[in-house]
């Protein structure tokens, strides 16, 4: 057996505090990361990469900046789609208005705009939990879209209300615009990806990431022990917004190009996201992959399955794709909270005795 | 008051200093309700000063008046000698003093390490960059703080539980690793809100040992309110009697047991 943590012994707190304390799971994190960048952008081709691998990686960062928010910090939000929208609308303004600033620094700067954004409407999180927490974050959701919308000044005044990303290049590549490569889409937005994961994990390992479960568990006990309700809440919208901004200039500008943002970042963009979280697994950064790729890969499959290979209209399986994820959501509400991570954690767990439970 | 001045040595040899805390006057109301009446006590350096008193008689209430969670409406609270202002609970914690709950607040869903290495969430100073980092400062400060909680945990013999959620632990753990969570924030002042409700009698004698051995090995001040009396009598070396509200008795364990009021408010009084 590979799987095991049998014999596999810490000497020291550091390595007893490492992100993959199995030497199996730390083989195969190096092996997925090799594959990624070694192996996948020399075989990409632009259906894969629309499809499937780009959507994939931006709406894993999305998740994650959720998963901080709602699994981590047990605050709902509802407004992840208008948070995306102005990760766009500021990569979109600073790409035209300072065109000669790399585009990398412009999605980060995009980042800490949406962050700004975030805890400005994380402050009702002080009063207010729970489902009337969402019902404030679904506010923002609404109010951020009619603003794009309506102030013209966002969009520069262009006449179809549209926002369209100028041609951008990173070394010599362009990474944005319709010339764009589909490796270059791919690598960009894994770059992004792997960075966003690590930071995330770091943060939700250490003081911080536990201030915010203490946040989640028991807000009481929370600040018994020295923690500021004030500032761990803001911190955790700051933070998730960052990511959930980074992930909506990504959006926009390397995997759309053009956005308009009612259809773009409207609630079920919100949805869509939450959706991850929770099939993926609540309070995971493996859940936020796991849950990204598997709403990602459902329609497609779908699509292979029920239209190409079964002839079904295409109507009837995406009506059923629907069902699906509905089902699947109830299904997770119920029975398992923490998602897809936590079968894999159980899974382990169980494996740790196999063949043998007693 | 000079704190050297007035400090004794206990029988069993351990020195209780000056008055580490001092409540003066105080009176906490809710509405029309009168839950603290006007009561002045003081809490000894490295003493177990214990809070007792039939139901309702306001211990808890007192206790929350230390920990910041009520404020009193008449009263001052000294505090290492100086005037404690109005504060919030966590800005008390950050001054040292650490409780327990009498329903347990544990955080369920993270495991044992983890909810007493929020316990060090004070003595952590490195900000969101060096976390979101992690290599460096975070990690090195990080395994400083384990090797500390690694302590508390050998200490009240739960190395086994570790990584167990505290969720699938039972009561008699879960009131030892809420204790632990106290213990690791290393508290000038800790305050036990009923540490053995609802314990049998071995799991009384394991807590009442481990009380003891905070107070005689860290030298921490214990404050605690408890309804066995048997618990109280041995444990504390002071105790303060409280009943609706105001202060019927104060002194060592001898002298509370012999006061005419005290055995009045616990065996009841006949009317006449």
């Amino acid at each position: 057996m590979l799987y095991r943590e049998a014999g596999d012994f810490k000497t020291s707190y550091a390595e007893d505090n490492q992100t993959f304390p199995i030497k199996f799971d730390r083989w195969r994190y190096w092996f997925v990361l090799a594959v990624a960048y070694l192996v996948i952008p020399f075989m990409i081709n632009d259906y894969w990469a629309n499809a499937i691998f780009v959507p994939f990686l931006i709406y894993a960062i999305a998740a994650i900046g959720l998963n901080i928010l709602t699994g981590y910090c047990g605050q709902v939000s509802l407004g992840t789609g208008g948070f995306m929208a102005v990760g766009a609308y500021a990569c979109y303004k600073l790409m035209t208005a300072f065109p000669e600033v790399n585009i990398i620094v412009h999605v980060i700067l995009s980042g800490g705009i949406t962050a700004a954004v975030g805890a400005a409407f994380g402050l009702p999180s002080l009063r207010i939990k729970g489902f009337y927490l969402a019902v404030a974050t679904l506010a923002a959701q609404f109010f951020l879209v009619w603003l794009f919308n309506k102030v013209a000044w966002f969009y520069n005044y262009s006449a179809s209300g549209q926002i369209s990303a100028p041609e951008r290049f990173v070394g010599g590549v362009a990474v944005t615009g319709p010339n764009t490569e589909a490796w270059a889409k791919y690598m960009i937005c894994l770059v992004f990806v792997t960075i966003c994961a690590i930071i995330a994990r770091n943060l939700t390992r250490g003081t911080i990431g536990r201030t915010w479960m203490a946040i989640r568990d028991m807000d009481i006990a929370a600040e018994i022990i020295g923690v500021n309700p004030l500032k761990a809440k803001l911190l955790a919208f700051a933070v998730s917004s960052f990511f959930i901004g980074i992930a909506g200039a990504l959006f926009f500008a390397v995997y759309l190009g053009a956005v308009e943002v009612g259809e773009a970042f409207g609630i079920q963009k919100s949805f869509l996201v939450l959706f991850m979280v929770i099939i993926g697994g609540l309070g995971s950064v493996f859940g936020s992959f796991a849950g990204a790729a598997f709403l990602v890969v459902l329609p497609v499959a779908l699509k292979l399955i029920g239209v190409d290979l079964l002839g079904w209209p295409t109507d009837l399986v995406s009506h059923f794709q629907l069902v699906i994820i509905g089902a699947l959501i109830m299904f997770f509400l119920i029975k398992e909270p923490h998602g897809l991570a936590q079968l894999w954690r159980l899974a382990k767990e169980k494996l740790r005795l196999w063949p043998f439970p007693y | 008051m000079n704190a050297t001045a007035d400090s004794y040595v206990t029988e069993d040899g351990r020195t209780i200093g000056g008055v580490l805390m001092d409540m003066r006057n105080i009176t906490l109301r809710f509405g029309g309700v009168e839950a603290i009446k006007n009561i002045s006590f003081d809490i000894r350096e490295g003493e177990i000063r214990a809070i007792i008193g039939p139901n309702g008689a306001g211990k808890s209430s007192m206790l929350n008046v230390i920990s910041g969670f009520y404020n009193p409406q008449e009263g001052e609270v000294f505090f290492r000698g100086e005037r404690r202002p109005q504060m919030k609970p966590y800005q008390v914690a950050r001054m040292g003093i650490a409780r327990t709950f009498q329903n347990i607040a544990l955080f369920e869903g993270m495991t044992v390490l983890d909810n007493i290495m929020t316990g060090r969430l004070n003595h952590m100073k490195a900000g969101l960059f060096r976390q979101a980092i992690w290599k460096g400062a975070a990690e090195r400060e990080e395994i400083e703080n384990r090797a500390h909680v690694e302590r508390v945990i050998d200490f009240l013999e739960i190395q086994a539980i570790r990584k167990t959620p505290v969720g699938r632990l039972p009561y008699g753990l879960k009131k030892r690793v809420e204790l632990a969570r106290a213990l690791a924030a290393d508290p000038k002042l800790l305050l036990l809100d009923e540490p053995m409700a609802g314990m049998n009698v071995e799991e009384k004698e394991d807590m009442s040992r481990f009380i003891l051995d905070v107070n005689d090995q860290f030298g921490t001040t214990i404050a605690l309110i408890e309804h066995d009396m048997g618990v109280v009598m041995d444990l504390s070396d002071r105790v303060v009697v409280m009943d609706y509200g105001r202060k019927i008795g104060d002194g060592s364990p001898d002298e509370v047991r012999t006061n005419q009021e005290v055995i009045d408010a616990y065996l009841g009084v006949a009317h006449d």
